[in-house]
This record gives structure tokens, sequence and C-alpha cells, in this order.
């Protein structure tokens, strides 16, 4: 009877505050050296131990024995090392079972194996490679984190680089024929930019196009796709354009004939015209289709020069003490038919460029004539405080004037009457 | 014709002089004089700060006539007039920076008196007038700063407010009064509105009336050292008609007041900033109107724990015994023995300027 309070009080504690089961592999490793402690130093930060896995949970044995021959145990279960080849069946025992994963998280997928299984890595696995990814390769083995965990090797932040751990290894990427130059071509990417050094957690990655658990490459036919996940809009606009049927046919890769996959560079005009154009990989400047690219580099290049003149003179302006928020706020319209019109490249038809390129230099005269209304307000109001100063000065000559008369007079005055 | 033009001209002056008593005013002004020694010039700030003023009351009535005091239309209407309105941007700049010469002829008007000791007896009561006219311009300087509802005079608002939450006990209170709610919103634009145009102009007017019937009660002090000079030469300290002499001189001050209004604001027109956004973060840099960064920086300075106490309680308390002590000054200028302390009034004016003026340019510059 006296042990009731005890236990009802283990009873309502959560699982965490409630007193830990026994644990003899963690007592025992931690008291080993080398290698032995290793997996249980790491074991602390796992994500599966602050859930309250141990283990026992994937190798198997009786962690409430004390005796290491019948903790490990075949006869309890023991499983010893994992294989390669059996790692991802022995993940996906639990996080396959959405009953149970979803006790932990309930919107988390259980789809991981079924995915793996479609991946390169995947089939190769249960070819007999192991030398291949599996589920350890990329979230560790003992010290796996939450992958929001900015410690966790697929953190957004770190995936690139636990990709290019394989990927750029030459000797073992040689067995499988494949380049090492695309985290170093990455490396040089907007995506990466925008990833590194911006800190955006949404950026693009490795998995963002390839997949995670089912990382396959994309096929020709679907890089527009993939590269239309984010960028929707372009998408849309590159199947109004003939490329789209015509890239089709030669079997080319969508958006990666013009702006590569990997080393994704920041765009610019010389895309269109120049010694470096893409377009001039097919179209010989003489042709309708170089012409156009031309035009459309002129027709951006003079919008955006428009808009940097009123951006010149609207600053000039403002320096001086001008009010032109207005105009200031218009000019954003203007970068904003700006950006229409390097969008509308994707269409390929000098039109749809010309449309918002017109509206946007209408607006970028319209914003340079308010900017030099400013600046000739700014010379009125410094001529008029210049007549202001001068008519100024001459009432102070004048009242000074006076009052020397005033006083001379008082004095002359003084003298006259005898006075000092 | 000049006869009966005359014959009007005197029915007229008598009918005003029965019902008004002119003529013991003209009387008045026409013997009223002014000491003339090295330090007159002085004397001069005085009225460059009441000209100011009434610069402040015609243009403020002017832009009046334009503006509307709710936090979705106060920017949009200083910007139609800045922007639409015939000299709209001249009446908004001259109101700008008239308020802060204001405020500075203020601080010179008042450091002049302290040393050119005008502040003895019997002038108590001038000086102390005088003190709660400056306070009452730091007033109108902070509630007008919120008006325009740009990005920095909220966030500045907001700064402000938060200092006056630290004053014990009553702080809490006093903030809640000053926003109109528990942060700074479209009620404390109309609150400050309300006392920039109502409340602060009606007390401003009934202290500069005590103010200057004063100061033509008492006329104007002589420095001592210039008294006790003429004293040993057995001669009165000269003096000069305070009409036409000193007043055509305090006309042409004002001229020149005028002049570098018409300056600054042809040349450096007050910037309008961007619309205040109250749900955005504070921009960086945020700091006060020049005249309110001595006490911003101190305060800023101090550690948040002094010993036990909060640092910035420990502030406000040390600058609430400085405000005190300083408008005390008549009262301990003056030994028991009824000797003047000259050299600490000196030494207290001195370090009084350089202590405001070298925090303003750090709180300025960090």
């Amino acid at each position: 009877m006296r042990r009731w309070p005890a236990l009802l009080i283990a009873a309502l504690l959560p699982p965490a505050l409630a007193p830990a089961a026994k644990d003899s592999c963690l007592e025992c490793h931690s008291a080993l050296d080398g290698n032995l402690a290793a997996p249980a130093a790491a074991f602390k930060n796992d994500v599966h131990a602050r859930r309250g896995f141990g283990c026992a949970s994937c190798h198997g044995g009786d962690p409430a024995q004390d005796d290491p021959a019948a903790a490990m145990s075949r006869a309890r279960g023991y499983l010893g090392k994992i294989a390669r080849t059996e790692v991802p069946r022995m993940c996906a025992r639990c996080h396959s079972d959405a009953n149970l994963i979803h006790k932990f998280r309930p919107q988390q997928r259980v789809d991981q194996l079924a995915q793996y299984r479609t991946s390169m890595h995947g089939k190769r696995l249960a070819a007999g490679d192991t030398a291949v990814a599996n589920c350890v390769d990329c979230h560790g083995v003992h010290d796996i984190r939450e992958v929001k965990d900015a410690l966790s090797p697929v953190h957004p932040l770190r995936l690139p680089q636990t990709c290019a751990r394989c990927h750029a290894n030459a000797a073992l990427m040689a067995r499988y024929k494949l380049p090492t130059v695309q985290f170093e071509e990455y490396r040089q990417s907007v995506h990466w930019e925008a990833l590194a050094k911006r800190r955006d957690l949404s950026a693009p990655s490795c998995a963002s196009c390839h997949g995670n658990h089912g990382a396959t490459p994309p096929q020709v036919t679907s890089v527009a796709a993939v590269c239309g996940s984010c960028h929707a809009l372009l998408e849309d606009l590159i199947r109004k354009s003939p490329h789209k049927s015509i890239f089709t046919a030669a079997g080319m890769g969508g958006c990666a004939v013009c702006h590569g996959n990997h080393k994704v560079l920041r765009t610019s005009i010389e895309l269109l015209a120049g010694a470096n154009a893409v377009c001039a990989q097919c179209h010989e400047a003489a042709s309708a289709g170089g012409a156009a690219a031309t035009e459309m580099a002129k027709l951006i290049s003079g919008l955006n020069a428009a808009l940097d003149r009123s951006d010149r003179i609207l600053a000039q302006a403002a320096r001086d003490g001008m009010e032109v928020s207005e105009a200031v706020l218009r000019q954003q319209e203007g970068r904003e038919a700006l950006v229409k019109a390097r969008v509308a490249v994707h269409v390929s038809q000098l039109e749809a460029v010309a449309a918002p390129a017109k509206e946007g230099l209408a607006i970028a005269a319209e914003t340079h004539r308010a900017g030099q209304a400013a600046l000739r307000e700014r010379d009125v109001r410094r001529l008029g405080l210049l007549f202001s100063l001068a008519a100024i000065s001459l009432t102070i000559a004048g009242l000074w004037l006076a009052l020397r008369s005033i006083e001379r007079r008082s004095r002359e005055a003084r003298i006259s009457s005898g006075g000092d | 014709m000049a006869t009966q033009l005359k014959t009007l001209k005197s029915r007229i002056g008598g009918w005003l002089e029965e019902r008004l008593g002119l003529a013991a005013i003209i009387e008045f002004i026409a013997h009223k004089t002014v000491p003339v020694h090295s330090g007159t010039t002085w004397y001069l700030f005085g009225g460059i700060t009441l000209f100011l003023f009434v610069i402040q009351v015609l243009t403020g009535i002017l832009l009046l006539l334009y503006y509307r005091p709710t936090a979705t239309e106060a920017f949009e209407s200083v910007q139609f007039v800045v922007t639409r309105v015939q000299f709209g941007w001249l009446i908004r700049s001259i109101h700008s920076w008239s308020s802060n010469l204001m405020i500075l002829t203020v601080f010179i008007h008042m450091f002049s008196v302290v040393f050119l000791r005008g502040y003895r007896r019997p002038r108590e009561l001038t000086w102390l007038s005088g003190i709660a006219l400056a306070g009452l311009a730091l007033g109108f300087g902070f509630s007008g700063y919120l008006l325009p509802w740009n990005t920095i005079s909220f966030f500045a608002t907001k700064v402000g407010t938060d200092m006056a939450a630290s004053v014990p006990w009553v702080g809490e209170a006093l903030a809640r009064f000053l926003r109109g709610g528990d942060d700074v919103g479209g009620a404390t634009l109309t609150r400050f509105f309300g006392f920039h145009v109502a409340v602060l102009p009606g007390l401003t007017t009934v202290l500069l009336a005590i103010h200057l019937a004063l100061v033509q009660r008492h006329g104007i002090s002589s420095p001592p050292r210039v008294e006790e000079k003429y004293r040993q030469l057995g001669q009165q300290v000269p003096q000069m008609p305070f009409t036409p002499n000193f007043f055509l001189r305090e006309l042409m001050a004002w001229y020149g007041a005028l002049a570098v209004l018409g300056v600054l604001a042809a040349l450096f027109p007050w910037e309008l900033g961007e619309k205040a956004d109250p749900f955005a973060a504070a921009p960086a840099g945020i700091r006060p109107e020049w005249y309110f960064l001595a006490p911003f920086y101190t305060l800023k300075l101090i550690p948040a724990h002094v010993f036990f106490v909060e640092g910035e309680l420990l502030g406000i308390f040390g600058f609430g015994l400085l405000m005190v002590w300083w408008c005390l000054l008549p009262f301990w200028a003056d030994n028991r023995q009824g000797r003047e302390r000259t050299r600490l009034v000196t030494g207290a004016g001195v370090l009084m300027i350089a202590y405001y003026s070298t925090f303003s340019i750090l709180g300025y510059f960090k």
C-alpha cells in the first residue's frame, strides 16, 4: 500500500518527467573508450533519445539486463550492427508506421521508404550496391537531429554540403561515371547566394530540384516543371513560347538550355545580345530571331537607362530638399514594368516585351519631368530667396541709417543743452 | 479741409482715450528705457523669441486650414500642403524651422539672464514665468513633432512617452494620459494635436502676458558689475529710450531672424519623411529633436542598474532634481548674508551649457 502514492505520481507525470527506464547499453558504452563510447556520447543529442527511444529500439536486445551477455543475447532480439542494406527497412519500421509517428508529429509524412525505393540510391541499394546513400548517410547515425535543427546535416543551410560529401568525391563518383562539379557550380548560382548569403531557408538547394528521399535527376522533359515549381509564372510564359515545342522536339532541357542547371547565374541583358548571348548559340545575329533578341535587349536596356536617369534627377531634387515622394513612388511602377519586360523575354515574342517596356518608358518620362519640375521649382525658390534677402538687407540698412540719424540728433541735442 | 481732418482725428483720439486710456500707455512706453552696456545686445533675444512665437502662431493658423489630425489623413494632409498648396512648402518649413530657432533663442535668452544676473530680486517671478514658458516651448516641440505622422516622429514619440512611463509612481498613468492608450497610435495624434493647438497656446498666452507684464513692472535689469562701476563713478547706468532706439534695434534683429528663416526654409526645406507604420520595426538611429538629445543620450549612458536602482529611474530622478535646482536659481543665488554667489551661478551656467551642448553633439553622432 505504501507504494501507491509513488506509482500514482509516476502515472500522472508526462513521459519525459517519469523516472527513466534502465538502459544498460548507455551505462556500459558510456564507460567504454573510443569507438565503443562514441555512440553513447552522440546519442544524448539524438531526437530519438529525446522522444524516449533507446539503443534497443534499433539494435534490439534487453537493456534491463546488467549482464552484457544477457543484454546482447540473440535470444532477446539483439541485432548488433545493422547492415547497410537493412538500414532503410529498419528505419521504416517506425517511420512508415503512421499510427506511431503521428503520436509525435501529426503532420509527418510516412512514405520515406516508398520514395527511397524510387530514388537512384534506393534502386542501387536494392541491387546490392552498399556504397550508395541510405538514411544514415544523410541524417547521421546516433546523433540524428530534426531537420529544423541548424546542426542537422539535412538542415537547409547544410544540405548542399551533405550531398557534396559523396557527389564531390571524385573517387566515389567515378564508379557511377557521374560528374563532381555540381556543388562547385551550385556555389556560383543565385540559388546559393540566396541560401548561403541571405540565409533564405526557402531558397532552392539539391533536394528542391532532385527530391530528398526519392532523389533522382530531373529528366530533360521535366526540367521546366521542376523550375516551374518555384518559377510558376515563367513556366506559363515558356509554354506560350515557340521555344517550348522546339526544345521538347530536340530533347533539350527547357530552362537549363539558357540558364544552366546547377550554375544558374544572375540574369542580365548579356544573355540576349552581345558576345556571350545565349540566344546566339542558336540564332545568328542577322536572322529574325537574332534581330528580335537584339531589339528586346535594346528595349530593356533603354528602359533601365531611362529609369536610372529619373532616379538620378529625383535623388538630386530630394538632396536639394524638394518633395518628390510621389514621383519616387511612381518610379516603383516603372521598375515593375521593367521586371515585366524582362520576364516577357521568356515568351520569345518582341511585342510581349515591347508592351511593358513602352509602359515603363512612359512612366520614366513622367518621373523625369517631375524631377525637372522640382529642380525648376528649387531654382525659383532660390531666386525668391535672393530677392527676399536683398529686400530684408535694404530694410535693415534703412533702419540702421534711421537709428544712426536719431541717435546723432539726440547726441547733438544733449551737447547743445549742455549735457555730456 | 485740413482743419476738418484735424478735428475728426482729435475727436477719434478723444473717443479712444476716454475708453482705453492710451495716453498713459504711450506715456509709459515713451519713458521706458533700456540699460546701455557691453551686454545690451543680449536683451534682444527676448524680443526675437517673441517674434518667432508670433511667426509660429501665424504659420500654424495657415497650416490648420489643411491639416487633418487623424492617423489615416495626417501624413497625406501635410504632403498635400507641401506639394499642392501654393507656398505650402514655405509655410510648413518656416513653421518647423522657426520652432527650432525659437527654442534656441529661448535657451540663449535664459542663459543671458543668468550671466547678466537678470533673475535677482525682485525679478524672481519673471524668472519662474520664463522657465515655465521655456517648458511650454519644449512641450510645443514635442507635441508638434508627432503631427506629420511620419516614421521618425512616430518612433521618437514612442521613445519619449516610454521615458515618461519610467517616472516613479505616476509614470504609467502619465504615459497613458499622453498616448491616450497603451501605445502610440491615432489617439495619441489627436491628443497631441489638442495639446499643440489649444492647451499649450492658451497656457502660453497667459504666461507670456504675466512674463511681459512683470518685465514692464520691474524694467530691464542692469548687471551688478555695471551698476557697481557707475556707482563708483557717482553716476546712473546710461539708458537708451525703448522707443525708438531699442525698438529699431529689435526690428533689425527681427528682420535678421526672418532672413535666417528664409535661408533655412528655401535651402533646407523641412523633410516630410515616410508615413508612419505602427506595425513596422523601428528604423535604426531613432533619436528625438536636438533639444531633447542631451537627456536622451544621458539616459542611454546610464547602466541598466546602478546598485539596486533601475538606471532609467535614477536618470529621470536626477534630471528632476536638476530642473528643480535650476528653477530655484534666484533663491540660492544669494547666500544667507545676502551676498551674491557669483562664481557658483556663473559656474552652474557654464556647466549647464557645456553639458547640454556636449551631450547633444554626442547624442547626435552616436
